[in-house]
């Protein structure tokens, strides 16, 4: 059983990015000493605006366990309206990590027994000059803060990569600045 | 090169890297990437193909019957209900003895309606006449998509690669592309014996009377019992060529090693869990738990389900305490169908392992590593006594 797995579940909803955001993190993962990677869209359909979610396991060694994510040890969420639809920390491990995008702070979620690690991810990607309510590339920056595995510059390098040479500029700049702006607890 | 992507894009890199010249498909989930993907790519020109879209999957492979008669590489992939609107062409597929590839992602199959993923829309064709190979993971999807292509085209057999819907075909994970050129060396271009065309025409396949015939030279034909004959020996060929194509990939790309079954773990285990498919590589995990527990588990995938490789199961199953088949198809009022042929093989041997078939995710129903671990000391602490059970994994009752 591969108990060093790190298992990081994305809340998002359909056409918010989610699944773009995890294969990000995951091809930098991949390429920076992680062997075994696996992302897995919640399985079934997708409709725009309903909450999804995104299994990401990164592991030293080859992941053969490809069933979704039970108990996560980081949940990302990508907007904060869907804690009212989904219970994003079911199953998290004790002192796991919850990072959201927030302009709320720390009072966006009061349970116990997690790591909150906040960031106005929708407000900063907007400065970073993205158009509003683009945030998967701004969640990325919270995340490498949160859970330091990856190297930033790896993260950046693979933002660019994804986006057209147009588009790679802002990006990256939104997962800069949200990595600067996110407040660990 | 490593790529980050999913089951259905590593398909389409397969056939793509295979030079398939014509594609006929009908998208149906979670098949449907796969095809997106080869239309795109014969749009922008990257495959050099024939896209043809069609209304049905019964044309899907019509089309393909079509090309391959006509001396041209071909390929369809579907899925559930998808692959069984094709079922008469699937029959007449393996009859004329055509070289055809499909992929096959599996998914229940209705009533009710599920578009999640079980084996009962692969394992209900199984006696079609398909060469049928089961695969656990992105690599082994590519690899054996490519061998498939060579496995079709030298025994005029056609072969379905069966993958797991969602759990391989929506998963994204890292797998090595081959090299263009190391494809080519292993895969020649498509040639067919009987090619049909204005110049050569030829009126194939027609009715065919139940005794003995003679041909337009007034020489004894084969009759259609003969013909039903040469193809399930032919077919048992597979076993033999598939491995040598295997040790030929291996050369030219640098992967392969055991294609027929997989073993983990077996060398001393007194207990083998075995199944087809992506449940496969989870098991592995699996023995590894019980390992840590004491419990001498090992791991059989059978990746060549059609044609059965009996004697190798056998070899490898005869004298272990408890064999554990696990299974996401069945026949109803019967078993596991991989179970049933499994025991049929181990049968005649003297020192044949008391059998346990486990039924699970059937419709999607969701599984976890613990469930398996749970079976298996379920199965272990039976009384031999009791002999061979069947049980059922995840039922609501």
């Amino acid at each position: 059983m591969h108990d060093e797995t790190i298992q990081i579940r994305w809340h998002g909803r359909g056409g918010q990015g989610a699944i773009t955001a995890a294969k990000i993190f995951a091809q930098a993962a991949f390429t920076h000493g992680f062997p075994g990677v696996v992302m897995a869209p919640s399985f079934g359909t997708e409709r725009r605006g309903a909450p999804v979610e995104v299994s990401l396991k990164i592991s030293k060694t080859k992941i053969n366990d490809l069933c979704p994510i039970e108990s996560p040890d980081v949940v990302v969420v990508l907007d904060d309206s869907i804690l009212r639809d989904a219970d994003v920390t079911a199953g998290i491990k004790p002192g796991g990590i919850l990072v959201i995008n927030t302009p709320k702070g720390r009072a966006v979620y009061r349970g116990a027994n997690v790591k909150l690690a906040t960031a106005d991810v929708t407000h900063l990607a907007e400065q970073a000059g993205l158009r509003r309510g683009i945030v998967n590339t701004g969640i990325i920056g919270a995340l490498a803060r949160a859970l330091p595995i990856v190297p930033l510059a790896a993260l950046l390098d693979a933002i660019g990569t994804e986006f057209g040479a147009q588009r790679a500029a802002a990006n990256i700049e939104a997962a800069r600045l949200t990595h600067e702006h996110t407040e660990m607890e | 090169m490593f790529v980050f992507e999913s089951g259905n894009v590593a398909a389409a890199g397969a056939v793509k890297l295979a030079r398939a010249k014509v594609i006929a498909a009908y998208p149906i989930t979670p098949q449907t990437p796969l095809t997106e993907k080869l239309s795109e790519y014969v749009d922008n020109g990257t495959m050099e193909a024939e896209y043809v879209a069609v209304e049905s999957e019964h044309s899907a492979l019509a089309v393909c019957i079509g090309a391959l008669s006509a001396g041209s590489r071909a390929f369809t992939a579907t899925s559930s209900h998808g692959l069984l609107y094709m079922a008469e062409q699937l029959h007449w597929t393996a009859g004329a003895r055509l070289p055809m590839v499909m992929c096959v992602v599996n998914r229940a199959v209705g009533a009710p309606f599920s578009i999640w993923n079980d084996h009962q829309d692969s394992i209900s064709q199984r006696d079609a006449g398909w060469i049928q190979i089961y695969v656990a993971d992105h690599q082994e999807i590519l690899d054996a998509t490519i061998k498939a292509f060579r496995l079709a085209e030298e025994l005029c057999i056609p072969v379905m690669v069966c993958y797991d819907g969602y759990y391989l075909s929506h998963t994204y994970m890292p797998y090595e592309v081959p090299e263009q050129s190391a494809v080519d060396a292993f895969l020649p271009p498509y040639s067919y014996r009987h090619t049909l065309g204005p110049d050569n025409p030829a009126s194939l396949n027609t009715v065919t009377l139940p005794g003995g015939r003679l041909d337009i030279h007034g020489e004894f034909a084969p009759g259609y019992m003969e013909l039903r004959h040469s193809l399930d020996l032919e077919m048992k060929r597979a076993i033999d060529i598939y491995t040598r194509i295997d040790g030929e990939f291996a050369k030219t790309v640098g992967r392969g090693g055991s294609p027929i079954v997989q073993t983990h773990l077996c060398d001393d285990a007194e207990y083998v869990a075995v199944a087809l498919g992506s449940m496969a590589s989870q098991l592995k995990d699996v023995a590894d738990t019980l390992r840590e527990e004491g419990l001498a588990v090992g791991v059989l995938a059978v990746s060549m389900y059609r044609p059965f490789p009996g004697e190798i199961l056998t070899a490898a199953l005869a004298g272990r305490k408890r064999v554990i088949v696990f299974e996401k198809a069945l026949s109803f009022g019967q078993s596991g169908a991989l179970y049933s042929d499994l025991r049929a093989a181990l049968y005649s041997c003297d020192t044949k392992p008391i059998m346990s078939n486990y039924i699970l995710g059937l419709g999607g129903r969701s599984y976890k590593s613990s469930d398996f671990c749970e079976a298996i000391r379920q199965s272990v602490a039976r009384d031999s006594a009791c002999g061979d059970h069947m049980g059922w994994i995840g039922l609501n009752r």
